[in-house]
């Protein structure tokens, strides 16, 4: 009887937390966004550490072109934001703050390359909604997830995780931030890395 | 006994299936409780305290130049209306919108009767006050913008989706009472100080 009630109060507060959103939902999107619920916050197992050669990759943009990491190489920094999924609610709104910020990537030299594992007319539709975005956005859909996997931000589900990665203009990286899928990391956690680096070229 | 047993039973299943409900809405869900209704016209705006500002000339806007907490409440700002922007600056109709907003900022401001009677600012729902300053930056807001980081505002507004507009009185049978409930752009800039100008004495 008080397993079955403690049960019964364990689901109340269970669903008053689920009940309670962690992000605040844009007008522009409509009714078009899917709400998955609370996400375990970290499902995956990172392959790759600060301080080591990221592994190069070319991946389709849905502006056409190819993008190849080695392209940046001695040229910019490159930010990749790995984010889980198009028209999920915390996503919808990650890029498009990012979009207003592009002078301060430049003020660091520094590039941004969003990678999502959907395919390019998913990633078409969804960033159409955003507007014009100035950074290449790349789909990571075939093989399925192959650069997320390779970084070790592969989650069980076969979504990315939402991660921040900063590699220099040597190919090294950084900075790693596997953020709690849940929540939108704060912009300024990324300015203050782009910071660092750019005061300090090379790695200790 | 067996007879609560059963009901328990039935009662778990009907959490059950509320809690899969609520976590499948395709919007944020609605919480159960009163508080986070959304704004309506007519009724009073919750409390909302909010950090004073630390430029002289925004509390000099406000009226809060004789501030001495660290926080103040909105009744405390000195206005007719109060015109309330709830934005992020992650939203892509929040950033379009910024420079109509301002358009109106500007008409108030310049307008002699109106200046004193209506003001204005912004919460950054979900926002830092990192975030909140490169929105201000970006689009040359001039008017005051908040930070409502924990989203703990936004949670007493209803989880209002942004753009969102809400105006409340501070004069008479309205004050405190909520006379502008608004979600999206405010459309023409014009027109909306229009009906703005015409609730500016709150009676």
């Amino acid at each position: 009887m008080r397993a079955r009630l403690n049960h019964i109060t364990a689901t109340l507060i269970c669903m008053l937390i689920i009940s309670t959103p962690l992000w605040a939902t844009a007008k522009s999107f409509n009714e078009s966004i899917y709400n998955p619920g609370l996400l375990k916050p970290i499902d995956s197992l990172l392959k790759l550490k600060t301080g080591e050669m990221a592994p190069d990759f070319s991946l389709p943009a849905v502006s056409g072109k190819t993008i190849s990491l080695k392209d940046y190489r001695n040229k910019k920094i490159v930010v990749l934001s790995f984010i889980p999924a198009a028209w999920t609610p915390v996503c919808s709104d990650q890029w498009p703050g990012y979009n207003i910020v592009e002078e301060i990537f430049n003020e660091y030299d520094a590039t941004l390359l969003g990678i999502s594992v959907d395919n390019i007319p998913t990633l078409f539709s969804w960033t159409g909604q955003m507007g014009r975005l100035w950074f290449e956005v790349l789909s990571d859909f075939w093989p399925h997830g192959e650069v997320a996997d390779s970084f070790g931000l592969l989650r069980s589900s076969g979504v990315s995780e939402r991660a921040l990665i900063i590699i220099d203009k040597n190919g090294i990286i950084r900075f790693i931030k596997v953020n709690d899928i849940n929540q939108r990391p704060p912009l300024e956690t990324l300015v203050n890395e782009l910071q660092k680096i750019s005061a300090q070229p090379k790695p200790q | 006994m067996k007879k609560v047993k059963s009901v328990n039973r039935a009662l778990c299943i009907a959490f059950a299936i509320l809690s899969l409900t609520v976590s499948c809405a395709h919007q944020p869900a609605a919480s159960l409780t009163e508080s986070v209704k959304p704004p309506t016209i007519g009724k009073p705006l919750p409390q909302i305290s909010l950090s004073t500002p630390e430029g002289s000339s925004i509390r000099t806007y406000l009226g809060l130049s004789n501030a001495t907490s660290e926080s103040f409440i909105l009744g405390e700002i000195e206005y007719n209306i109060l015109l309330i922007e709830i934005f992020s600056m992650y939203c892509p109709l929040c950033q379009r919108e910024a420079p109509t907003v301002n358009q109106l900022y500007k008409k108030i401001r310049a307008d002699q009767k109106l200046s004193g009677k209506i003001k204005m600012i912004g919460i950054g729902v979900g926002n830092s006050a990192f975030e909140v300053g490169v929105f201000k930056k970006k689009y040359g807001v001039e008017f005051p913008l908040f930070a409502d980081s924990n989203l703990k505002i936004h949670k007493k507004l209803g989880q209002v989706r942004t753009p969102y507009f809400i105006a409340i009185c501070n004069q008479g049978e309205m004050k405190n009472r909520i006379v502008i409930s608004k979600l999206g752009g405010i459309g023409d800039p014009h027109n909306f100080l229009k009906s703005m100008s015409e609730l500016a004495d709150c009676r």
